[in-house]
Parts: structure tokens; sequence; C-alpha cells
């Protein structure tokens, strides 16, 4: 169980009320908010030991590199990472992407193979590889999604194969909440000496994660949705893989001797690394850590799935709401869309602000799935964290009942 | 669980009655034989969508207006009282009206004269409150100018 009050004393923001009511915020899966711990070490950097890493000798650059080197080792112990070598410090799990997009598979990818990825890719997993695959005439394949929101994994094994360049899986969805059985699907590809791509974004927040367990050659996620601020990332790549990867973004940093003609590059990991990077936020990305790390990652992962269950059998009540995404909470984080016929998600969205609670209303940057696949124009998606309480539950379902009631949907 | 009914002003007066009821059972909506222009737009936030058939005739006025969508309350209840406003009014006409609706959408000063072209329309007036709707309630509109900027420019022809 966790300590709600305490840990709601730590979200300064949880503080304030939106339209006359205390906010209740369950917008989670699009960015999460940050306690005063994530807060502070901003601040602490930007008051204490500002300076710009890996080149001055004098005492604040000296801290700044230190505490900038140690967050890169913390994210490294928390992905279970064999070296901090391997964890390159992007903005966000969209430009992880795209960096393994233009210097691995832009190197390693002929014409012809396959990129297999699943129907329920974020557009950041998705729309790289549709230039790629225009660029260097490679054919996409998707593993497509079931009627009960899960991969059907035995056309997964139909589509990977001998041809297949790289398979790209988001590992939970952001719009059914369906976890994905990456470490599987990785020794399957393996088999086939196909790389692993997994989209950690959704993931990383909410549970345990084992890069070596889980065997997969690339990983990427987002600091924000995990308490950490904005415009820091994270891509790990195996090691073996990137001592063969050109840099991406060529310019400062990265480079070992200039000359006016010529360069060579910085070793691992900082050769992928141009320009000053984002130093408050990779530190503040280690204090996100210590917090999940001391609340636990397993004790928010249940709080949710109890968040969630009660959320879709609640839902479930309601005649008109369809909601979506696997019925079995095993295998389902904690984010809850649903549709209703004659309720669009946007009128929900400004009706439920209007009390106070915060969700995501839209495609959630998977159109191909929200659209083409549900056949929905938009969902409306509530998304739970380890702030999240029962009664904040309560109060969001009472609010769509009170919305259907409004709007005679 | 207790159910309580909120009740809040701002939002009553964006859901009112008028455009709760164009939003179910929207004007016009249907397809035309031979259009003479069609027009279809898109507003990729919300997954709205808007598709406009005209009959414009001599004049360049509109003799009949079709209009199929789907997405929120917002922009499909504009479209329907959009497509009752509209017949009838030539491309000139269009013009001013449209310009004066986006400045009631803007919050902008507009005189009593081009309040009066609005019609029933001015009940999408509270939009303007919830700035993220604003593109909602413009979508018809503006698909409707593009539409009828095709016709002034290759008439009578259909395309997208």
């Amino acid at each position: 169980m966790l300590d709600l009050t305490a840990i709601r004393n730590d979200f300064p923001i949880l503080q304030r009320q939106v339209g006359g009511h205390p906010l209740v915020y369950i917008d989670n899966a699009a960015t999460s908010q940050k306690p005063n711990q994530v807060i502070r070490a901003i601040t602490r950097y930007y008051e204490d030991y500002n300076s710009n890493v890996h080149r001055g000798v004098h005492t604040l650059s000296m801290e700044a590199t230190d505490e900038y080197e140690k967050a890169r080792e913390k994210v490294s112990n928390f992905l279970n990472a064999p070296s901090s070598d391997t964890i390159i410090w992007v903005r966000n799990t969209t430009e992880a992407i795209n960096l393994v997009s233009y210097t691995w598979a832009q190197s390693h990818l002929s014409p012809g193979q396959d990129i297999v990825l699943t129907e329920m890719e974020h557009h950041s997993n998705l729309v790289p590889w549709q230039h790629l695959a225009k660029m260097k005439n490679l054919n996409l394949k998707f593993i497509p999604v079931k009627d009960d929101g899960l991969l059907d994994i035995e056309t997964a094994k139909t589509l990977i194969g001998p041809n297949t360049g790289l398979l790209g899986i988001i590992h939970m969805s952001n719009v059914l909440g369906t976890i994905n059985p990456i470490k599987e699907l990785a020794q399957f590809a393996h088999s086939f000496d196909v790389p692993v791509l997994v989209d950690a974004a959704q993931s990383i927040p909410h549970m345990r994660l084992d890069v070596q367990d889980l065997n997969c050659d690339f990983l990427a996620f987002s600091g924000h949705k995990m308490l950490g601020p904005t415009g820091i990332g994270v891509l790990y790549v195996k090691q073996l893989i990137l001592d063969q990867m050109d840099p991406f973004l060529r310019g400062g940093e990265m480079v070992l001797d200039v000359g006016f003609t010529h360069a060579t590059w910085n070793d691992i990991p900082m050769k992928f690394e141009a320009g000053t990077p984002n130093i408050a936020g990779a530190i503040a990305l280690a204090s996100a850590i210590d917090y999940l790390e001391d609340i636990g990652i397993s004790n928010i992962h249940e709080h949710e799935r109890s968040l969630t269950e009660y959320a879709v059998s609640e839902l479930d009540r309601l005649e008109v709401v369809n909601s979506i995404g696997p019925r079995d909470f095993s295998v389902r984080g904690g984010i809850v869309s649903f549709d209703i016929p004659n309720l669009h998600p946007h009128d929900l969205g400004t009706y439920l602000d209007h009390i106070g609670i915060a969700i995501r209303t839209g495609h959630h940057c998977a159109m191909p799935l929200v659209r083409d696949k549900l056949g929905l124009v938009a969902t409306a998606r509530a998304s739970f964290y380890l702030y999240n309480s029962l009664e904040e539950v309560e109060k969001f379902v009472t609010g769509v009942a009170s919305a259907i009631r409004y709007f005679k949907a | 669980m207790p159910s309580p009914e909120f009740a809040f002003h701002e939002l009553d007066d964006l859901y009112q009655e008028i455009i709760l009821d164009h939003y179910r059972s929207p004007r016009n909506a249907r397809n035309l034989e031979n259009p003479s222009v069609i027009a279809d737009g898109n507003n990729p936030f919300c997954g709205d969508e808007t598709h406009i058939e005209l009959i414009v005739g001599a004049g360049k006025t509109i003799q009949a207006t079709g209009i199929v969508g789907r997405g929120c309350s917002i922009s499909q209840a504009s479209a329907s009282l959009m497509s009752e406003l509209v017949t009838g009014k030539t491309a000139e006409e269009l013009s001013t009206i449209v310009q004066a609706f986006r400045d009631m959408m803007q919050g902008k000063e507009i005189s009593a004269e081009h309040l009066d072209l609005l019609k029933d329309t001015q009940v999408l007036a509270g939009v303007r409150q919830f700035p993220v709707r604003v593109k909602c309630a413009l979508l018809p509109w503006v698909t409707l100018l593009d539409g009828v900027s095709r016709v002034e420019n290759d008439s009578p022809e259909s395309s997208k």
C-alpha cells in the first residue's frame, strides 16, 4: 500500500484548483506531474553549480560533470544495463528512435528488407520508419492487434523471419494499456538475428525494466512521463551495436580531434551527444528515479492496477460506455481508453475540465490504431499514476456519468 | 456512489440546447446530386471531419448545401447551423459572413449589421470562452470558403 497522503504532499501542483474544484490529474500517459524533489534538483543545479560539462577545469564544471555522469550511472542501474556507456542522453523517445533510424538503420538495413512493427505503435515509432522505408526501399509490416487488445503473436511469428531487418515494438500501448511480451518476441526475432527496438515511453514509469533480461537491442524512453522534466530522454543501445554506429548529430562535445577538413569522434556515449546537453534535465531525471525507487516500482504498478480495475468495472456499469483494452489486467498498465457513441471525447473532456478533471481526448498520437483499426474518430483516456487515489477515480466516473446525462448521450 | 448534477454557466453557454439539437439532428446532412463543388476539411487534433457539397448557380449563388461529417458537438452543430445560413447567399455575401463569424469566434468587435448576418449561428458565441474549441467551430466555415473560392476560379467543377 502506498502512503498517498505523503506522496501527494510531495507534488505541489496537486494542491491547485481548476474551475473551483480540486485538480484530478489523470492524464499521466501524456506527462506526469513532478515532485518537489525533482523540482529542487533543477533549482539546485542552477543555483549552486550551473556550468558546462566535460570541458572546464574549474570547480563548478567538475561538479556539474560529476552529477551529470552520476545521473547516467543511475539510469544505467535502473535499467540493469551492463555499462553506463550504453546510455545516450536524448530529448525524448521520438529523438531516440530517430537517432536509431538515421544512424544504425540507415547503414545496416538494405533495400527489400522488412521492418516489422505493431498496429499499436505511437507515431514516434512509426513515422521515422515510414521515412526510412521510403528512402531505402524497405517494407513495413505490422503485427495485428486482436479484438482483446493483445498482439497476435502467432501472426507475429510469420511476419518476423530471415528478411526482417528490425523489429520495433511499443512496450505498453498508450491507447490500450496493453503490455506486450517483449522478451518472447525478442527471443524469436534473435533466432533470425533480427535486432529489437523497444519504445518504453509508457512502460518505464510504471514497471521494472531490465534490458538484459528483455534482451532488447535498443530501448527508448522520455523522462517527463516518469516524474522527470521535459526535454530529457534516454536511448539504450547494446554495446556491440553501439560500437558500429555512426554519429547522429555532429558538432561540439562529440569530437576527439578536429582539423579544418576532418574530425574524429569522441568515445561512446559522448559520440552521440553533440552540443551542450540538457544537464539540469539529466540530473533531475536521476532524482525522479530515486523517488520512484524509494516508493518501489512494483508497489506503484500494483496501485495503478487496482485503480485501473476499479475504473474499468465502474465504467462498465455505465451502459453507453465502451471501454477498450485488455480485460486481463496482468498484461495491462494504468490506461483506460473509452468511447461513448453519442458523446464526442472533446465534449466530454471540456465537461470534465469544468469539474477539475484532466483527461486526454483525441487520437493519442496513434492515428492508425484509433482511426483505421478501432474505427473511432478519437477516444477519451484516463491514465493513472502513483499519486492518484480511489476517490479521484470515483470523481472521474461520477463525472463521466454526469456528462452522459448532460449531453443525453 | 453519489452522482451530483454539476451546474455551470459557461458550460451551459457553450452547450446551448439549440447547439446540442443541431449536433443530434444535423440539418442538410446529405450528399447532393451533381454538386458544383466538393470541399473536405479536417481537424487532426480533434479528429473532426467535414465534407461539404454545394450546388452553385448563376451569380455564384449557393443553391443547395449538403454537409456530412463526424466529430465533436461544436464542429457538427456549427456545420449544421452554417448550412441553414448559407443557402441562397452569393460568394461575395459569404466572404462577409464568414469573416463576421470568425470575428465573433475571436472575440473581436463586431458591428450590429454584421451580427445580424450571422442569424442563428450567433448561438456559437459561447465557444470563444474555450479557446481550444474555436478551431472546431471554424472548421466548416473555413472548408466552405475553400470550396467557394474554387468555384470562383474554375467553375463549375468538382474537385478536392
